[in-house]
């Protein structure tokens, strides 16, 4: 009798686990072609007939019909047996055994193997002695390495798939934003041209509000892109100089935004107070005309650790100092609407007659105009407010740290974005 | 805070505007009422910049010698000296008024801008530790 490992009774394929199994069946003399007449006489009449009176079979008891192979077989040291159940049942069902032998391995023994067995109507159930280990090691570690293989193939296919659904959202978000463009510019009717100017495209139309919007979308398009080069070269773990080179030219592409911005402020200022030019859920957050960097700081705080205590200091000082200059800045704002308002209900609200009243109305609308294109200064006081913190930002932190950063910011951003869009896209009764 | 009238000197009460102001240019002015304290904001009262800029020094304990120069006979003159001493450096907004300038310890820090910029990295606060606008 043979020790070994013996899938029993087992008829269904899928219940077998033989993927670190080694079949060396091409040694076992009985299937090897010079006993093929053994085969051919398995071929050629219905197993159950053929192994009908081995009720308790060994190995042995299959020598019956071929008793020199029984011999040899012996010989191998049992490193086949089949169990008595398995003899039996090959009668009695379909036994499967290639697929899972090819799902699991596509060492060429096996699938050898599997076309030899194939040969044979009913599939055989093949086990390894486990005393026969040393045998089958080598078979072993082409196993393993097939399976390491595979699992790095799905690795692979995960990383692709995500980085294609993250394109496939980029271009989403873009896609929402043209729209929104092109909607405004056919309220406004205004033609767009096919193919749109790059640089200082105020060539189409006269309109500062729709020529920001066009930039803006084609600045943050160059931002993902640039976003997905950081994120790689971070992984990639690239050297120190490059990624400090990558940042930098980062940095310097932010920089570009706020030249944009300084652009449609004298333009339009309303219109980038009102942050039509981005999203729903940005603009919920937004602070005269961008973000708070403040907040962005308070975020970045708990994401940059380990950070040494002169960087957390630094970083909270730069918190706490831009959270002065924002409340200073807002309420300045409120000082100017309170003094616009106070202009405009001084002239005289109820209607009435007379040069006087022109006149004085003239005056107050002056002085309102006055104080309105404070409102363009107080915009730019902000952006140059996230601008300069960006940059203490930058030069608080290393170089691998910063571009963690910038991509802990452009996170957050693209996750309120995405926001936008379900909500946008939510479903209304 | 505390407003400096024109006519007010850090030295004296009862002092004579028209006298001393005569014999003085307005660079010179605007210099000497820069020295009169630690952290001197020239401004319009009017201004809702300069208000920023009072809020952003109160909101950090900070105490400053606020010149109205719309509230001076000479503000005019002082206004376009501030707008030289700012020279090209300052944020060109269409229409900008010359103010608010800050001067620390005497010497000139700047507007809005600069203020702002000092302030976020870093230098701001050790500026007025050292004009003794500060105390921890």
């Amino acid at each position: 009798m043979y020790s070994s490992h013996l899938y029993r009774g087992e008829q269904a394929p899928s219940g077998f686990n033989i993927g670190d199994a080694v079949l060396d069946l091409t040694r076992s003399p009985i299937l090897s072609p010079k006993s093929s007449s053994n085969l051919t006489a398995v071929n050629s009449s219905p197993l159950h007939l053929h192994f009908g009176a081995i009720n308790h079979a060994s190995v042995a008891s299959l020598d019956v019909a071929a008793p020199t192979a029984a011999a040899a077989a012996h010989a191998d040291a049992g490193r086949i047996a089949f169990s008595r159940g398995q003899i039996e049942n090959w009668g009695d069902s379909a036994m499967v055994v290639s697929s899972p032998l090819t799902d699991t391995s596509t060492d060429v023994e096996i699938e050898d193997r599997t076309k030899m067995f194939g040969g044979i109507q009913q599939g055989a159930i093949v086990c390894v002695d486990s005393s026969a280990l040393s045998e089958g090691k080598a078979g072993d570690q082409k196993t393993l390495r097939r399976l390491a293989q595979n699992r790095e193939a799905a690795r692979k296919s995960r990383l692709r798939k995500k980085a294609y659904v993250q394109q496939l959202e980029n271009s989403r978000i873009k896609l929402v934003q043209l729209e929104q463009v092109l909607q405004r510019a056919r309220q406004q009717g205004i033609l767009i041209a096919s193919g749109f100017v790059g640089d200082h495209s105020y060539s189409i139309g006269g309109n500062g509000a729709l020529a920001f919007d066009l930039e803006y979308a084609r600045w943050l398009e160059d931002h993902q892109r640039r976003i997905n080069d950081l994120r790689s070269a971070l992984n990639s773990q690239v050297n120190d100089d490059e990624l400090r080179l990558i940042v930098e030219t980062f940095m310097g592409h932010y920089d570009e935004v706020f030249r944009l911005k300084s652009i449609g402020i004298k333009s339009d200022v309303f219109h980038i107070l009102s942050g039509m030019w981005t999203t729903p859920a940005e603009r919920c957050f937004m602070w005269l005309g961008g973000f708070r960097s403040s907040e962005l700081l308070k975020i970045l705080v708990s994401h940059l650790e380990p950070l040494t205590d002169q960087q957390l200091m630094g970083l909270c000082n730069l918190q706490h100092s831009s959270q002065q200059a924002e409340d200073a800045l807002s309420q300045g704002m409120e000082a100017l609407q309170q003094s616009l308002s106070e202009t405009l209900a001084s002239a005289s609200l109820v209607p009435a007659g007379g040069a006087d009243n022109v006149s004085n109305y003239m005056g107050q609308m002056t002085i309102a105009m006055g104080k309105l294109s404070t409102l363009e200064n107080f915009l730019r006081q902000a952006d140059l407010l996230r601008q300069q913190t960006l940059q203490q930002m930058h030069r608080i932190l290393t170089t691998r740290q910063a571009a963690r950063a910038l991509l802990t910011i452009s996170d957050y951003f693209s996750r309120l974005r995405a926001l936008s869009s379900l909500w946008l896209a939510r479903p209304r009764d | 805070m505390h407003y400096q009238a024109a006519s007010a000197a850090a030295e004296a009460w009862g002092y004579v505007a028209a006298a001393r102001g005569a014999t003085m240019d307005a660079l010179e002015r605007v210099e000497r009422l820069a020295g009169e304290s630690a952290v001197v904001i020239f401004s319009v009262s009017t201004c809702c910049m300069c208000h920023a800029v009072k809020r952003l020094f109160c909101g950090m304990g900070v105490s400053p010698m606020v010149v109205e120069l719309d509230e001076d006979p000479r503000g005019g003159e002082m206004e376009r000296a501030l707008a030289r001493l700012l020279g090209g450096g300052g944020v060109a907004v269409a229409g900008s008024a010359a103010v608010p300038v800050v001067f620390i310890g005497g010497k000139l820090v700047g507007a809005m801008d600069r203020v702002m910029a000092a302030h976020i990295n870093g230098t701001l606060v050790p500026l007025l530790k050292d004009a003794g606008a500060l105390w921890l």
